[in-house]
């Protein structure tokens, strides 16, 4: 019974740990495919550009805080190079985010010069000195667990402000309805850049902080980001769609946790580890039908 | 005042399709005229009102506003001066964000979109006084979505809101053909009272010709891209329903029907 019950604890704890740290990117995919309306693909390119971005540096001896910051940036660029090719060379949404996706799977691999790159023995923002001379020894396990959900807690409030900002009302405005946003004297393609590059640095940094939890980077980490934080935010928006005191904010990361929880039983239940991206996919399936998500959406070319 | 000057206009060039709309199209609206504009369906009534906001360009043709050619203006910068509202009442209103947060945006019109708060609370009163002119009751509902709104409610909003802020031009793209005939003469009224307040020069696209009759200081009658009849002043006061209906039938007896 002990035993089942120490199991049962870290279990929990490690869809947690899985569930805040992809959270973060299902904020960025929130971002486009909720509130922008824009099926953005180049999420599978930003996520591990995160990573990348963060061991190189890790390994140069750059703080790992810091790292986090341009990892959020060098998200941001990708993001803004992707609204770039859709507004100004006016190639489709979708394309777009292919083209980048495609791209960014060479650039990563530039930038971390290899398919694999391990930091096990360097400071992360997990395990680094000052948390080894501060944290007492009783809260050890726990350290990632608390560290994860305050910084999710940070960028969701952060998002929160921001969406309520005149900026992040034209935002919500271009998703729901573009052509309201041009009433208003403001440039569409602008702010659909902006938005595609706020979402892209939070995957980037989604992805980032992933690497420095888990220890290494690998070139593959990206492939299937778009379907989980796709899942994350369906399972979230429509599980407490009637629930308005809940944010739709806090719904995706809920979602998100939910998310990993149904991927850890099934791998739990004696599925292979190499089935993984499967039960993702499975899983979002069966998201997808159950919820059959129908939104309200005004045509503009009426 | 608003000039346009020999536009033209081709739909698919170079292909099969190949359509004229304009071919030397000209026409010129002073300040403060309500222009209302009839036309059988293809006449280019909604393609003018495209051509002035810059929706789709043109092939030639200048398009003088107080002296100055905006046709190669594109068309967000164009808005900054001209209010429209459209016969889809779902497009002048965002469905998923509420009535508040829909004044909000429409109020900040010519300002920076920057980051402070998207709704300023000294200016929730001036909303609510501006919705009780509508008598629709909107004033009490501030925090619901306009999505819930009815088709009238929502167009009444989006007159309010392409209003709010000083515009000089008013474009109304057939704004009351969606709605049922006791809400078009509601939103008609009030289209008149704010036209007549800020001095609007409006331009009106209808289907409904006694609104074109009883409503405006000029009717344009358009046929295939001209302008076939064009009355103000005195005649156009004395105009009756029957007497643009005798122009309907006119042409499509020419046209051999």
């Amino acid at each position: 019974m002990a035993e089942f019950l120490v199991f049962l604890f870290n279990f929990i704890l490690g869809v947690l740990e899985e569930g805040f740290a992809y959270a973060i990117m299902a904020l960025g995919v929130y971002i486009t495919y909720k509130i922008l309306d824009f099926p953005d693909l180049s999420v599978d390119g930003t996520f591990p550009l995160g990573g990348a971005v963060a061991v190189v540096l890790i390994i140069a001896g750059v703080n790992p805080v810091l790292t986090l910051f341009i990892s959020f940036l060098a998200g941001a660029l990708a993001g803004t190079i992707a609204g770039l090719i859709h507004v100004k060379l006016k190639v489709r949404d979708l394309f777009s985010g292919i083209i980048m996706m495609t791209a960014l799977y060479s650039i990563n691999l530039r930038i971390a010069g290899k398919s694999n790159v391990a930091i096990f023995s360097k400071d992360t923002i997990f395990e680094n000195s000052f948390l080894e001379k501060y944290i007492p020894d009783s809260l050890k396990p726990y350290i990632t667990v608390i560290l994860l959900f305050i910084i999710i807690l940070i960028l969701k409030l952060i998002l929160d402000f921001y969406l309520n900002t005149k900026s992040g009302y034209l935002l919500r405005a271009i998703g729901d309805n573009p052509t309201l946003v041009t009433s208003l004297a403001v440039d569409k393609g602008k702010i659909k850049i902006i938005g595609l590059a706020l979402a892209n640095g939070f995957v980037a940094l989604s992805g980032a902080i992933y690497c420095q939890k888990s220890g290494f980077f690998e070139i593959s980490m990206g492939t299937g980001t778009m379907t989980i934080g796709l899942a994350s935010v369906i399972i979230g928006t429509n599980l407490f769609r009637k629930v308005s005191f809940i944010k739709s904010t806090t719904a995706v990361i809920i979602g998100s946790l939910l998310y990993k929880l149904c991927v850890s039983i099934a791998i739990s239940l004696g599925m292979p580890a190499s089935d993984l991206k499967l039960i993702t996919a499975i899983l979002f399936l069966g998201i997808l039908v159950i919820s059959s998500d129908r939104k309200r959406k005004v045509k503009s070319n009426a | 005042m608003l000039e346009l000057r020999n536009i033209n206009k081709f739909y698919n060039p170079g292909t099969i399709n190949e359509m004229c709309l304009f071919d030397g199209f000209n026409l010129t609206i002073k300040d403060q005229e309500f222009v209302s504009v009839v036309g059988s369906n293809g006449s280019g009534k909604t393609s003018m009102l495209n051509i002035i906001c810059g929706s789709i360009p043109i092939d030639r043709g200048r398009i003088i506003i107080n002296n100055k050619d905006i046709a190669n203006i594109p068309e967000f910068k164009r808005c900054r001066h001209i209010g429209r509202v459209y016969q889809n009442p779902s497009m002048g209103t965002c469905p998923n964000m509420t009535i508040l947060e829909n004044m909000s945006l429409a109020d900040n019109k010519g300002k920076p979109f920057n980051l402070s708060r998207g709704t300023t609370k000294s200016r929730i009163d001036y909303y609510r006084g501006l919705l009780r002119s509508l008598n629709l009751g909107l004033e009490d509902k501030l925090s619901i979505q306009v999505g819930s709104l009815s088709g009238g409610q929502r167009q009444a909003m989006s007159l309010l809101m392409s209003t709010m802020t000083p515009i000089e031009f008013l474009i109304l793209d057939e704004h009351t053909a969606a709605l049922d005939p006791k809400t078009a003469e509601v939103i008609m009224e009030l289209t008149d009272k704010i036209v007549k307040e800020k001095k609007l020069t409006t331009i009106m696209v209808t289907h409904n010709l006694r609104y074109a009759v009883e409503y405006g200081s000029r009717l344009i009658m358009m046929h295939q891209g001209n302008v076939i009849l064009d009355k103000s002043g005195e005649e156009k006061k004395n105009m009756k329903v029957d007497d643009i209906l005798d122009k309907f039938t006119q042409i499509s007896i020419e046209l051999g029907n």
